[in-house]
């Protein structure tokens, strides 16, 4: 009897805490989004982060594209090859790299390089006090850290996702040409006539919304960060996951929302 | 003027504040001293709306603290935070002269930069530490550096939280001076901590000493040597003997 009410109490306890950590990240990202709209802007913050969060993003996501890209294109001609189909490589390579594994694994790669940043870098202002120095200095934190980099990652990471696409369906034609023979001219010409418009739209709006989970992610953990390096360390495993996760589940649901019949 | 009634502050079951009652006159020099981890830095984070207190009132100029525009309330305040607390993705010149380039004290780049060096040297640091950055100077520079900052934009009331520790008595004296002028010169207020038994003395117009989460003793500077209260006397002469418990 008491294990029972124990081992539901327990429960009952966990779906109260995930109940009210989701509405406090809701909560957290519905002011960063009033404090981007609302002036005073920060345009130097916000070109500060395009620059960290997008620019020096790129290679990283550059050579995920490029790999995967080659990876695919020899699985789905070794795929095809079973129902003597390898003609679908350039297709299934461009949908592929446009539709999922461009926008996914660029934002996991991004996930990992700037939440974890944005986390390490917040945490460290709030454990040192320079969060609440800026307070002082009549300057809103949410305004002035929070949203430039929640707006820069919401606008770069599909740029990042169309480079990746780009770069991806690059590596496939790499790879069908130099190692599967494939014709270069016939293969281009093959993934241009297959690709449609919202393949590679969807794709970069998935990319949006990863860039915005990413960056609220690390600001969330980074401003509630606890106390010390240990609260530091803590915060930027917990922005790394938390983005990851987000991420893929949010992946499902948009994929739901743009493609199912 | 800042008022502060019964205020009360806890940290899980640990009181740290349990009802002070303090009143800042307007135009004056307040210390405040009292063992480490009394909550001196909590008290002055309350004041400020850093730290919720869990009880109590603050009022500045007879209005609360916690109603009307923060923007505003915040504007008349400079805070030296006991860490430091200085932008290190920031140049020295930019976390003196923040306030100056930004909001509604903006002002063109280069007379900002011209401010941060003119305060800068009255914290006796050269022009030659305004494109460093934080990580690069010493702690006592840091210090130095952010008290320039918290002085910067000229408030009306500003907070220092051991403006001295950390510096040379020879530097300790310039500071000492230098927040002695901010009040009778330009005529602001000043709260100060600290530890530091002569900073006090040529700071201070009056002194409150906070022991146990209360105000132990309040009273002008002056009055201090004669004061009879033991805990006072045991934290003046910096005896191991006394009322206030020590662990050893
Ligand atoms: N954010 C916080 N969370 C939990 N406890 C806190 C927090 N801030 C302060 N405390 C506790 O409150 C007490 C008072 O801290 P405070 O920093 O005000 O001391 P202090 O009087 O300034 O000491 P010192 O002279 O050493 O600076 C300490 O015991 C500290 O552990
Ligand atoms: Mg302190």
């Amino acid at each position: 009897m008491s294990v029972v009410t124990a081992s539901f109490g327990t429960l009952g306890r966990q779906v109260l805490g995930t109940l009210a950590a989701i509405g406090r990240v809701t909560g957290f990202a519905l002011r960063v989004l009033v404090h981007m709209l609302r002036p005073p802007y920060y345009p130097r913050e916000l070109v500060g982060q395009l620059l960290a969060i997008g620019w020096f993003s790129l290679p990283v996501v550059g050579l995920t594209a490029l790999f995967t890209g080659g990876a695919l294109a020899l699985q789905i001609y070794a795929g095809g090859a079973r129902f003597n189909a390898e003609a679908v490589v350039p297709s299934i390579v461009a949908i592929g790299m446009a539709r999922e594994l461009g926008p996914v694994l660029g934002g996991l790669m991004v996930a990992g390089r700037v939440a974890a940043a944005i986390a390490a870098e917040l945490g460290t202002m709030k454990v040192t006090e320079q969060i609440d120095a800026l307070t002082t200095l009549s300057t809103n934190p949410m305004k002035f850290l929070a949203a430039p980099r929640v707006l820069a990652a919401t606008l770069t990471v599909p740029l990042l996702v169309a480079v990746g696409d780009a770069i991806g369906i690059m590596g496939g034609w790499l790879v069908s040409t130099s190692r599967l023979g494939f014709n270069s001219a016939v293969y281009l010409q093959n993934t241009a006539d297959f690709l449609q418009v919202w393949d590679v739209g969807s794709g970069l709006v998935k990319g949006a919304v990863f860039g915005f989970l990413v960056a609220l992610m690390g600001c969330y953990h980074g401003m509630n960060s606890g106390r010390g390096a240990q609260g530091v360390g803590r915060a930027t495993t917990n922005a790394v996951v938390s983005a990851s996760v987000l991420i893929l589940a949010s992946n499902y649901l948009l994929t739901e929302a743009f493609f199912s019949a | 003027m800042i008022e502060l009634a019964g205020l009360h502050k806890s940290f899980g079951p640990k009181a740290v504040l349990r009802g002070v009652d303090l009143s800042v006159p307007k135009g004056t020099s307040t210390v405040i001293i009292g063992g480490s981890g009394t909550g001196k830095s909590v008290l002055l984070k309350c004041i400020l709306g850093l730290v919720e207190p869990d009880a109590g009132t603050i009022t500045v100029d007879g209005r609360p603290a916690r109603q009307g525009d923060r923007d505003a309330f915040l504007a008349r305040f400079g805070m030296l935070f006991q860490g430091g607390a200085l932008f290190d993705s920031m140049p020295v010149w930019q976390n003196v002269a923040f306030r100056l380039l930004r909001g509604t004290l903006k002002m063109p780049r280069a007379a900002a930069r011209e401010v941060a060096l003119d305060k800068l040297r009255r914290v006796g640091l050269g022009p030659e530490v305004a494109d460093l950055y934080p990580a690069e100077l010493s702690g006592g520079m840091q210090k130095r550096v952010s008290l320039a900052r918290a002085i910067a934009a000229e408030p009306q009331i500003i907070f220092f939280d051991e403006p001295t520790t950390g510096l040379d008595p020879i530097m300790s004296g310039v500071i000492n001076r230098l927040i002695r002028e901010i009040v009778t010169e330009m005529g602001a207020t000043a709260l100060t901590i600290t530890h530091d038994m002569s900073s006090v003395r040529a700071i201070a117009d009056r002194v409150a000493m906070l022991h146990a989460g209360k105000i132990r003793w309040e009273g002008p500077v002056s009055d201090m040597d004669a004061a009879t209260d033991p805990y006072l006397t045991q934290f003046i002469s910096g005896s191991a003997d006394g009322p206030i418990e020590t662990l050893r």
